[in-house]
This record gives structure tokens, sequence and C-alpha cells, in this order.
């Protein structure tokens, strides 16, 4: 076991491994993994964000609302990346590096993107869209002033979960296209047997750093972006004092 | 993304590597070849029988110490958010991470696979489980203290049955997570329908058929666990399927 | 009403609650003797403590100081669920088992009790002929009752094992005033069967005046203010906090305790229907008035007025006018008092069955009143 460390440990002290410009060092990997994540994820809000608006605010659609989360967990990510690698390479458009494993996980982020943010529309007190409509507001007004801001919370829940998972399921591409980010060092160590595994180690150890570190950092960004009265940072108390009566 | 050579992916030797061109120049296999599919047959019976008892043996342990863990938390508060935290991070870890991060421990194995597979069950089967015993209506609980019900079996006989359908919800959740990652383990040469897609992938040409097999097999297979387990749901509350007619 | 000194079944001794993390106490050295066989009420504002006072009975919550006896012995001497599947507990939510059928929601006590299966489902049987439930009821499911419904089986499953002690926490506080109505009757045709000691919590006054035998009024902060019958209470409330608490209307709402029969009955200007005109005339004139009623042996006929008396035939040989009000001996002033003003008149008549008892007018209710 200290063997393994030791040779964990000379991993990350390797030539190189730090530098800013050696495309096999941990900051141009890093770089790439959230380039292809941020993109992934970026482009899924994109696509999933006003559908679900509209569909919540005129409250239709609330089976495919619920059956797509659903059908979004059934669908293995793996055979998904390989689905799209596959198509891309047959048909040659785009290339094979980039855009089938951005394709690949926007298709798994939009489920809970979706999802999450039509909940969270239909969850908004209804009295609350009740006196805005009673008050004259129109309905792209209640929508974008009322919905949308008490709606928030939620809706940045079901980012935050697309972006982690989309995060993890990044490094898998590694195994399709030379993008994959820190997935690289993990593939790439597996494929040279037991003489790679400090590089799988130390691919793992990234890759989770960098998993728990995004999703820490989105926790930040959530509160940045949640208006101030629909804050939920400070737990409800608990106010039992005994029996009523 | 720079001009990098392509890496073989995967493990073990490389059916090909560094073609000019890329694989666009190859030979094409058509999309979808049936008599693959019937000459066949044997193997993917075995897969899908290898997916299944992966994902068996995950849920199963998964649910047991859930069962252990929510019970836990539920006796001492104070051990829930814990509790909850670390089965969040295991949770988000990636599996291609964990699985990697189990090697120095056990190796290649299906011990490896099952301990990764069973940490993403942990999070959703706790909450669930602690959720749907704290949704026990309070005046049924108290009516069944009141009526001299002691702590054990107000937990077996009033608590767990009432919490069910939360509870298989989230059994419903980590058994189609679970399915969809164990295509991951096939990188650990453990079979499941996730090699077919590795070697569909890793043949020059590609294979199609063997990529669409594994894909729509762990799909239906999701889904197929996904109902049947709806089924035992209803089968187990059929208090909740009748309503007032009154 | 009857004083009886029965012996006590429940006493509570100096019992104090005070939350944790609380100072003040929400029950405040609180001495209660519940007698056997009674229906007590334990009534107030909210925050007065009387659901924690029910709770500890039964030890859902332990007192922090005092002593409660149950029939002469100390409960703490038996662990708390083997004493509450003696004593019948009902809440105002129910708390019926949902994944449970009926008929094992009623058999739960006994199933505890480790009774045999033959005994539990005649016992059932006997419980939903006694809450007047339909016996197709049985393997139903709580969710496909009626409010009503679910609250007698509710009822049935606390009698299930016979207790001799029955708690009853705001039962009806949640269902609507006509079905609450009829489930107080029947609470009060099963207890005068079945003469539970029953604890029963309402914040509900005219519920505590209908249903109690006894009624202990309590203060914010477990206080007794007032033990006592409801009748007493009426008449003489201990202080202003109980007078106010009683409400206005005190003295009507006291009408409602005393029976016709117990009030000032008089006979009344009544002659037998062979009686001669003269007879009439001077029963009349005792009386004050000027008409007489006309007696069939025990059954009143009617009236007539004196001055169409034909002198020449008996009194029984004219016609009669028939008389509004009738009341059964049963009836309280109160509803007496609400059918003699909806009439013209100033008079009902009483009966027992078909017996003749007297007449009651508007007057000795007065007297009433003023006690």
């Amino acid at each position: 076991m200290s063997e393994l460390l030791a040779e964990v440990a000379a991993w990350f002290a390797a030539e190189g491994r730090w530098s800013l410009t050696d495309s096999g060092g941990v900051p141009f990997r890093t770089a790439q993994h959230l380039y292809v994540s941020v993109t992934a994820t970026v482009l899924a809000v994109l696509i999933a964000i006003p559908p679900a608006l509209v569909l919540a605010h005129r409250r239709t659609a609330e089976a495919f609302a619920s059956a797509v989360v659903n059908i979004g967990r059934a669908i293995p990510s793996f055979g998904l990346i390989v689905i799209f690698w596959l198509i891309a390479a047959r048909t040659g458009w785009l290339g094979t590096d980039f855009w089938p494993l951005v394709g690949a996980l926007v298709a798994l982020a939009l489920p809970p993107i979706f999802t999450n943010t039509y909940t969270a529309v239909r969850e908004v007190d209804a009295p609350t869209v009740e006196a805005a409509r009673g008050m004259g507001y129109d309905e792209t007004r209640i929508l974008t002033e009322i919905e949308l801001p008490l709606a928030t919370p939620v809706m940045l829940a079901g980012v935050r979960l697309a972006f982690v998972q989309v995060i993890a399921t990044t490094a898998i591409g590694a195994i399709v296209t030379n993008g994959g980010g820190l997935g690289r060092y993990i593939v790439d160590g597996f494929a040279q047997g037991v003489g790679g595994r400090a590089t799988v180690i130390g691919g793992a150890l990234l890759l989770g750093a960098l998993t728990l570190l995004a999703e820490a950092g989105f926790g930040g960004l959530q509160r940045l972006l949640t208006p101030t009265g629909v804050r939920r940072d400070t737990p409800v108390q608990d106010v039992t004092v005994g029996a009523a009566g | 993304m720079s001009g990098a050579a392509v890496v073989v992916a995967g493990l073990g030797q490389p059916a090909w590597s560094s073609v000019p061109g890329g694989v666009v120049a190859q030979a094409q296999r058509p999309l979808f070849e049936w008599d693959w599919v019937v000459r066949n047959g044997g193997r993917i019976w075995d897969a899908t029988l290898e997916h299944l008892y992966l994902t068996g043996m995950a849920v199963g342990i998964g649910l047991a110490a859930s069962l252990l863990l929510a019970v836990v938390a539920l006796r001492y508060r104070r051990l829930y958010a814990p509790i909850i935290a670390v089965g969040g991070l295991l949770y988000t870890l990636p599996s291609l991470a964990l699985f990697a991060l189990l090697l120095p421990l056990v190796g290649i194995s299906v011990t490896n696979a099952v301990i990764a597979l069973t940490t993403y069950t942990i999070l959703i089967l706790v909450r669930n489980i602690v959720t749907g015993i704290d949704g026990v209506p309070a005046e049924v609980v108290e009516a069944a203290q009141g009526m001299g019900y002691q702590r054990r079996r107000l937990f077996l006989e009033i608590e767990l049955p009432l919490a069910l359908p939360v509870i298989i919800a989230g059994l419903r959740i980590a058994s189609v997570t679970v399915i969809g990652l164990v295509t991951v383990t096939a990188l650990l040469g453990l079979g499941g329908l996730g090699s077919f897609i590795l070697t569909g992938f890793r043949v020059l040409p590609p294979f199609p058929t063997q990529i669409v097999v594994g894909t729509v097999l762990s799909v239906a297979l999701a889904v197929l666990v996904d109902l049947l387990l709806l089924a035992l749901e209803k089968a187990l509350t059929p208090w909740s399927r009748r309503k007032a007619t009154v | 009403m009857p004083e009886t000194v029965s012996q006590t079944m429940i006493e509570l001794d100096q019992v104090t609650k005070v939350f944790a993390g609380t100072t003040d106490p929400a029950v405040d050295a609180l001495s209660l003797a519940v007698p056997r066989g009674e229906l007590v009420v334990l009534v107030g504002p909210s925050g007065c403590g009387k659901t924690t006072t029910l709770k500890m009975i039964n030890r859902i919550v332990e007192p922090t100081s005092g002593t409660i006896t149950i029939d002469g012995q100390d409960q703490r001497t038996r662990p708390g669920y083997a004493l509450r599947r003696d004593i019948g507990y009902v809440i105002q939510q129910i708390g019926l088992f949902p994944h449970k059928t009926i008929e094992r929601n009623i058999a739960t006590v006994p199933r505890l009790l480790g009774w045999d299966t033959h005994a539990i489902t005649a016992r059932v049987d006997e419980l939903l002929a006694l809450m007047d439930l339909d016996p197709a009821m049985r393997s139903r499911y709580p969710a496909e009752l009626s409010g009503g419904q679910r609250q007698r089986v509710g009822v049935a499953r606390a009698l299930a094992a016979d207790p001799p002690v029955m708690l009853m926490d705001e039962p009806y506080g949640a269902v609507d005033p006509l079905v609450r109505a009829r489930l107080q009757d029947q609470l009060l045709e099963l207890q005068a069967d079945l003469a539970k000691t029953i604890v029963f919590v309402t914040h509900d006054i005219d519920e505590a005046i209908k249903l109690g035998d006894r009624i202990a009024i309590l203060n914010v902060g477990g206080l007794l203010e007032q033990y006592d019958t409801p009748a007493e209470i009426l008449r003489a409330p201990a202080n202003d906090f109980v007078a106010s608490f009683l409400g206005g209307e005190r003295s009507l709402k006291r009408l409602s305790l005393i029976a016709a029969r117990d009030a000032e009955l008089v006979r009344g200007p009544v002659v037998p229907a062979d009686a001669s005109v003269d007879e009439a005339k001077r029963v009349g004139a005792a009386e004050g008035v000027d008409w007489v009623g006309v007696l069939d042996g025990a059954r009143l006929r009617g009236w007539m007025w004196l001055n169409e008396l034909d002198p020449a035939k008996a009194v029984g040989d004219s016609p009669t006018r028939d008389f509004r009000v009738w009341i059964q001996a049963d009836t309280s002033l109160r509803g007496a008092v609400d059918a003699i003003v909806n009439t013209r008149n100033q008079v009902a008549v009483v009966y027992d069955g078909d017996h003749y008892q007297g007449m009651l007018f508007i007057e000795s209710v007065s007297r009433e009143i003023l006690g």
C-alpha cells in the first residue's frame, strides 16, 4: 500500500504534471474537462428551460414532464456517448472529438433541468399567481416577474444536479474521444495495466476533487442567483414545545 | 481539441489505433445486423443475467445497509445530516473515479463493482426511507402508541408498511440508476450489457449492432425493473388503490 | 342533578408538567378526582394544558411531578404500553391505520392483548352493531369511509377490549356540526349503557355542558378554576374567568340541563270528561283562567273556553280545541321554552309516554332561571 502511495505521489510530482502548457498536464486536462462540461450544461439550460417555463406556466404536459426524468435516468450514459460518437464517425459531421461528447452530455443533462424547472414553476404558490393576475399582470409578466424568481431555487438545484452529473460523465467520454479531460488519466491508466495504476488513482483523485468542488462552487452560485426573499439557507427550526391544548 | 493522437480507450489491447483519417475512412458495417443478434442469443442472455446480477447485488446490499442507516438516523436524529452528507458525497463521485479508487483495495473484481454501485443507492434509499417514515401521519403514530404499541412493533407493523410507497419509489430510482451505471463496469471486464457497447466501439470497423443491443437492452431492463417494482408496490399497498366512495 | 358520591376511578394528585426547554409549567399542581362511571370534561382555552393532562393519564406524556392513580393503582407501576392497552384512546384526527381494514383497525388492541381469532371476530361484530356501522364495512379501508363513519370506527376501536377507562381528545373537533351533534347523542346513549369512566377534552363549552357529568374548567398554565356539575357551574361560576368562558346566555344554557319533569309542573285547570260545567267553571276560577283542559283518564283530550260550554251537557260532550305544545317529560327546559315561544300560548303540556304529567307555564321557567 505504501508503495502505491509513493507511486501516486511520484505521479503527482512528475515533470510537466502542473505545467500550464503541457496537454498532458493537470491544468490543461482540468480546463478541457470544464470546457466540455460547461458547454454541455449551458446548451442544456438554453434548450430545456424555455419550454419547461412555458409548459409549466400553461399547466400542460404534466405527464411528459414526469416521464422525461425517468426516461433520462434509464438511458446508460456510456451507451449514449458511444452512439453519439458512432453517428459522428459515420456521418463525418463536426468531428469525433468534441461535439459528439457534448451532444451526449446535453442529452443527459436535459431531463433533470427540464423536470426541475417544470416542477419549480408548478409549485409556485397558486394564490400568489392569482393575486398577480388579479392586479392586472399579463401572462408574460407573471412568468418573468413572479414564477421565474420564485422558482429559482428549485430550478437551480436541477441545473446543479445536471452539472455535477455532466462532470462525472465527461470522464467517461475519455473512452471514446480525445476529450474527456481528467477521465483521460483513468482510461489511459487502465489501458496500461498494472504499470498505469498510479495514473488511474491520480486521475480518480483529481476527478473526485473536481466534482466535489464543482458541487460546492455551484452551491455558492445558487445562493448568489436566488432572490433574497426566497432563500432557504436558514433552516426552519422545529418549534415543538410539547403537546398543544 | 489539440492535435494529440487518438488515444485508445478501454481495457487491454486496442483493436484499432491512430488510423490515418480516423474511423470514417474504414469500411462500414450496417447499422443493424439482425443475424448477429440471432447467432449470439446465448451471449446476450448471459450478459443480461450478469447485468441483473450486479444490479441485484448492489441494490440488495444497498437496501439492507440503507435500512440499517435509516433506523440509526431515525433513532439518533443528529446523525441524519452527516449520513446524508456522506451519502451525497458518494453519490457525487463519478463512477469511473470510484471504480478506480477501489482498485488498490479490492482489485478488478465483482466486489469492486458491487461496492461502487452500492454507494450510489445509499443516498437515495436512506433519504426515501427516512422521509417515508417521517411522512407517516402523526395521529396514526399517536393512536398506535395510545393503544399500547411498543417501539419495535410500531415500526414494523405501522410505520414501515405506511412508508412503503416512498421506499419503493426510492428503490425504483436506485435500481434504474444502477442499471445504467452497470454498463460502465464493462471497463473492469465484468461483463454485463456494457461489454457489447465497449466491444462494438473498439473493434475495427465499429460494430453498431453491438452498441445498439447493449444500450437498448440496458434501457429495456431499466424500464422492466421499474415496472416490476411498481407492480410490487401496488401489490403490497392494497389500501392506497381504493379511494373514498362516500 | 343527581349528586352521585361514587368511588374515584382516576385520581390526579398535584400533577405538574414542565416541558423540556420551557420554564412555565403546562400543567401546574393539578389535583382532580374522576368518579367511576362518569364522563368528565376538561375544557379551557388553548394553552390550558387540557390535552397534556389527558396524555399524562395514559403516559403518552410523563408528568414532571405528582402522581396519577387509576383504580387505586399508581399508573407508573406498569410499563406505559401495558397501561395503554387497558385505556381506550380517541383523538381528533382519529388516527385510523390507513393500511389496515376496518376489521383489523377495530381488532388492534385485542390483537395486542393476544385474544384468539374467534373472540376477536365476535367482538368486531358486536362493536360494528353497537356503533351502528354496516357489517359490510369490515373489509373496507379507512380511505373509503366518510368522516363520521371514521369517527365511529375510532370509538369502536377504542372500546374493543372493553377498557374501563376512555380518554377522548377533541374527538368531534373535525366533523361538521350536524354530524357532531349526532355523534354526541350516540356517545350519551352509549355511556348510558356502558358507564365507562371517560375523560373528554374539548375547547367547546357547549359540548362540555351537553356531555359532561362534571366539567373541569382549566385556565392557561393548567390551573383548575372550577370543577363541578355543569348545572352548578352555570348557576354559580367560581370567578370572572369561568363566567366569561361560559359566555353569554348562561341562563339559557342552564335550562338545557334541566328536564321538564324536574321543573315546577302544575296539574293545571283540567277536569275529567264526565265533569259538570259547574265543576269546570269552579276549577277555571280557582286557577284564574277562562278555559279548562279535558282529561280522558291519563290522556289530555284538549281544551275549551269556559264561556262556550253548554250547561246542559257534561264537559266531555262539547268539542275541544287542541293544545299546541306537547313535550315529553325528559325534554329540557330550553326545548320547552323554544316550543312555547314558537306558539302564542303560555303553556306546554308535559307527557311521560302516554301519561299526562302536568302543565309547564312560562312563568315557572322564569322562576327556574332566577333559581
